[in-house]
């Protein structure tokens, strides 16, 4: 192999702590090396050039470029040598950037790491085989999950793009929070009114299949050919023929059914319609209230539906999607803040939710928009607003900030004014936070024109007096402790990932973090992708969102979706597990690590061995180092090659 | 076998809360927990030590643990919270890498880690709990309302105590809705009473004391059940003051949970010390039987409350 080795100076990011010329001087006596020199930036267009001219007049096998992380520009080198026609395996990268020059000042010292580096480099180039991608087609269908504004946004997108798209959304309807909201901040223009029609033309599209009531069960395949295994809970009612006339929701006798949809904060009938825009309008019973399932006498539904739909039989049913892509569009619930034991945990009834004043304050909610308290119905006086409640509170595990209730906190002390002009509205805040556009100005309306009381400090306890609520907390503008009487308690309770979250993810295959929100492949620069080709993100499953940016994500991953399906076909990734048959003795030990479900045990020739699934192996290696026998190696990452590393050193 | 605990009456004890060690030791030996005084005890450094220097304090607060573990107990049990506090501080300051080894000097030893300590509270919730209460009850206090005040120092700090819910806790509820009481909800349960500022702002315990006051008469209370001998100084001594100062004529007895629970357990009031307290407890007790028929068919007080879920119901 006649190789060659270029440091890169990357401007001072390494020369100032690094001598590359004298890396370079090292590496031009190590094993097979043909040409060594350094470059002042590698990845740009004359370090490239240089690359591809090196290759050529030194005529060079193989190439090691000592420069920064390889989650930076193995991408774009390995293209270089492609480019000078080697097989773009025949490369290595040393990482003297981030391993070396921007974590320590000695530039003796550093000089001689970076040294080691390279030497390791060249060692496991020297062992390098030639690797080549498979191609294989592509399902061009798109499995979205999540039926709120991200993930209407991402179906429609994915439609007009040309893809078949199977939406899956858990309740009943479409629509997730925004459908719950009434207005919208910072125009105040009602919710429903902007989201309807993007919720009609979801069940208009010819391309779009809806299964709501359902839930992803399970996620095999692999990038470009998933199978997705859903559950379609039973309605007890055939949708086929359900017209959503409502017939049976006017004569239901079990009123007392939990109201999710209006977040318990009226009750139901146990066969309804969560709302009258749903899509898709069908009816559905909740055999935890309806008195056939409870005591088997009733049926006045199935008596009174003039479609003769009531199917108090149905069982769940199980389908079976080909996608070639999932966009995961979750979402968030609130926090649980039972455990704020000195804002009452929930033993108030007029200290609620904002997500429950949301449906006080909308004229399709309990009340028909008006707000009174949920104890005694009567017209508050004085209103209270809290933020940051389960949110930038380390105190209980949740740091973060759940961005969009300064927002929203505003909206609802103007509507609170608007509703009830006579009424005070106090709001207790840490900081405002209102950085989107025009933003900062409904904020500033909000104090000058409504006149709501804005209160720097937390709030220390709610407790009863009499009818009313005493909300104390401090002002720490005027260093002083506050005392206001309320008759209702709002709390911007903060943002965490929906309900189930993690178990979905571990379904999707895709990580989450310790608040359960999804994790995007990059922080910065993929905030669409997941670590798990194929599978994309949007919305507020990612971390929490406002209605923009979820659906700006929504149409992002639908772009990134129809990215990759642009190709028609794709390419695997060849640095993968490889079974050695002669070696193997099919224990099934690889069988039981592999995370991703890449391996078999299959006949060949007579004799049982190991198969990796080429297009689902990730290359993670953990079925390598679990093999007793050595007879699995990744390829690019042999046991040989590790050793050589190892080996090159500890050479002293 | 009754488990024998070591019992550190604290300096309040020999003066102004003698009727809290009293009744302590009464509704212990009905409880059939074992109390055998810590030997040769000494002052736990108290409010001056604790503000000035945590090994002074952990070193006098640790002397008595060392003494109780040499006569072989495993756990200190103490009716103040404050000296409580100090003997888990000491524990706590006995890891710290600057009053450790301070603490450890001035003791002339290790502190013992392995001891516990804990409330009077602490121990009668744990060992009788409700239901030992219960069977134990002689005359009930049915019809009697009690607000229960927990003060800042028996549930906080969290990490430290180690006791109940820190913003509502319950233990003191449970242990008097066993006797028959009506137990109040009592917002201002963990509120502080002012405590040592008597001695230096007596303005502001005035007020601090007076609200608490003034919200369990609003609430109705017959009387505030405390745990600990400072803030039954303050609501008790001063009430007169802060009635004063607030211009309004509330008379609440204060008594100790103790008190109530021997009350009920039938023993003898001269062991439980009931002429030690200021605004006299007796008018109100007297009513407890005459008021025992009309009360028997309502609910059993205080817990509807709690209990009650954030339904959110608009009617």
């Amino acid at each position: 192999m006649r190789i060659g080795v270029f440091v890169c100076h990357c401007g001072s990011n390494i020369a100032a702590t690094v001598d590359p010329a004298a890396v370079a001087m090292a590496a031009d006596s190590m094993p097979e090396v043909a040409y060594a020199t350094d470059l002042m930036y590698a990845c740009a267009e004359p370090g490239q050039k240089a690359i591809v001219e090196a290759i050529g007049e030194y005529r060079l096998t193989g190439v090691v470029v000592a420069s920064c992380s390889p989650r930076m520009h193995e991408p774009t080198f390995r293209k270089t040598v492609e480019r000078a026609g080697l097989n773009p395996y025949l490369f290595e990268m040393a990482n003297i950037r981030e391993h070396v020059s921007w974590i320590g000042k000695d530039k003796e010292a550093n000089t001689r790491k970076a040294t080691d580096l390279v030497r390791m480099a060249v060692e496991k180039l020297r062992r390098d085989a030639p690797l080549h991608s498979r191609r294989f087609p592509v399902t061009k269908r798109v499995l979205v999950i999540g039926g709120g504004i991200a993930g209407i946004q991402a179906a429609l997108d994915c439609a007009e793009g040309g893809l078949d798209v199977v939406l899956v959304e858990k309740e009943a309807t479409i629509g997730g929070k925004m459908a719950k909201l009434d207005k919208t901040f910072p125009t105040v223009d009602c919710s429903s009114c902007i989201l309807g029609p993007k919720m009609v033309d979801v069940a208009q599209h010819p391309r779009i299949t809806l299964h709501a009531l359902s839930e992803v069960e399970e996620l095999s395949g692999f990038v470009g050919n998933f199978k997705a295994k859903i559950r379609k809970k039973a309605p007890y009612v055939d949708w086929n023929l359900c017209t959503g006339c409502g017939a049976c929701l006017a004569k239901c006798p079990s009123k007392k059914a939990t109201d999710r949809f209006n977040e318990e904060t009226g009750l139901t009938t146990a066969i309804t319609i969560p709302f009258p825009q749903a899509i898709p309008k069908k009816a559905h019973i909740n055999p935890e209230f309806c008195r056939h399932f409870m005591t088997g006498k009733c049926g006045v539904c199935a008596k009174i539906c003039p479609a003769k739909a009531i199917r108090f039989e149905q069982e769940d049913e199980i389908v079976v999607e080909e996608v070639g892509a999932v966009i995961a569009a979750t979402g968030y619930d609130l926090a649980d803040w039972s455990g704020y034991d000195y804002l009452g945990g929930g033993r108030f009834p007029d200290v609620i939710t904002g997500l429950q004043y949301e449906r006080l304050l909308s004229a399709s909610g309990p009340t028909g928009g008006h707000v009174v308290r949920p104890s005694d119905g009567r017209e508050p006086k004085t209103v209270v607003f809290i933020q940051c409640v389960a949110s930038r509170d380390p105190s209980k595990g949740r740091p973060s900030c759940s961005g969009f209730c300064c927002m929203y906190t505003a909206k609802q002390a103007v509507l609170t004014r608007d509703h009830c002009p006579d009424s005070k509205v106090h709001v207790f805040y840490m900081d405002v936070r209102a950085p989107g556009k025009m933003y900062d100005e409904f904020i500033r309306r909000a104090v000058d024109e409504y006149g709501v009381d804005y209160i720097r400090g937390r709030v220390s306890q709610i407790f009863r007096k009499g009818e009313r609520y005493v909300v104390r907390g401090a002002d720490t503008l005027a260093g002083a402790q506050v005392e206001v009487e309320a008759d209702l308690v709002v709390l911007a309770v903060g943002a965490q990932a929906a309900h189930g979250a993690e178990k979905l993810a571990e379904r999707l295959h895709i990580s989450y973090d310790d608040q359960g929100f999804f994790m995007e492949g990059h922080p910065k620069l993929r905030p669409m992708e997941t670590n798990t080709a194929g599978v994309f993100l949007a919305g507020a499953c990612q971390g929490p969102k406002d209605i923009p940016s979820s659906v700006a994500q929504g149409s992002g991953a639908a772009a990134k979706a129809l990215c990759l399906f642009a190709k028609g076909v794709l390419e695997n990734d060849p640095q993968i597990a490889n079974v050695r048959p002669g070696r193997c003795v099919a224990c099934g030990k690889c069988v039981k690590t592999c995370p991703f479900g890449a391996l078999n045990i299959v006949e060949a020739r007579g004799r049982r061995t190991a198969e990796v699934v080429e297009t689902v192996c990730k290359g993670c290696g953990i079925c390598t180092a679990t093999c007793p026998q050595g007879a699995i190696q990744l390829q690019h990452s042999t046991d040989n090659q590790i050793l050589a590393e190892v080996n090159a050193l500890c050479r002293f | 076998m009754p488990k024998t605990y070591a019992y550190y009456p604290g300096c309040s004890s020999m003066g102004t809360s003698a009727e809290y060690d009293r009744s302590t030791r009464a509704v212990c030996r009905a409880c059939g927990i074992d109390l055998e005084d810590v030997h040769d005890w000494t002052c736990c450094g108290s409010t001056p030590a604790h503000v000035t220097d945590f090994g002074l304090s952990g070193a006098l607060a640790a002397r008595n643990l060392v003494q109780a573990k040499s006569a072989g107990r495993s756990e200190v049990l103490t009716p103040c919270p404050s000296c409580l506090k100090n003997m888990k501080a000491a524990q706590h300051h006995a890891h710290d890498p600057v009053w450790g080894p301070r603490i450890e000097r001035l003791l002339g030893r290790k502190v013992p880690e392995d001891m516990r300590c804990a409330s009077v509270l602490e121990i009668l919730f744990r060992e009788t709990g409700a239901e030992g209460v219960r069977a134990l009850v002689k005359k009930p206090l049915t019809g009697l309302k009690v607000a229960c005040y927990y003060g800042c120092l028996l549930t906080r700090p969290t990490a430290l105590m180690e006791f109940d819910e820190p913003e509502n806790p319950q233990s003191m509820e449970t242990l008097l809705a066993a006797t028959g009481a009506t137990v109040l909800d009592f917002p201002l349960k963990v509120e502080c009473c002012g405590a040592s500022l008597a001695v230096v702002r007596r303005d502001m315990v005035q007020q601090l004391s007076g609200r608490l006051l003034d919200t369990a008469c609003e609430l109705g209370a017959d009387v505030l059940s405390v745990a600990c001998p400072l803030c039954q100084m303050n609501l008790d001594l001063r009430q007169k003051q802060a009635a004063c100062r607030r211009q309004t004529k509330a008379a609440v007895p204060i008594m100790y949970v103790t008190q109530l629970l021997g009350l009920a357990f039938g023993l003898d009031e001269a062991d439980l010390g009931l002429g030690g307290l200021i605004v006299d407890p007796r008018p109100v007790l007297a009513g407890i039987g005459a008021r025992s028929e009309e009360a028997a068919d309502a609910p059993a007080g205080g817990q509807d409350d709690a209990k009650a879920v954030n339904s959110g119901r608009a009617e």
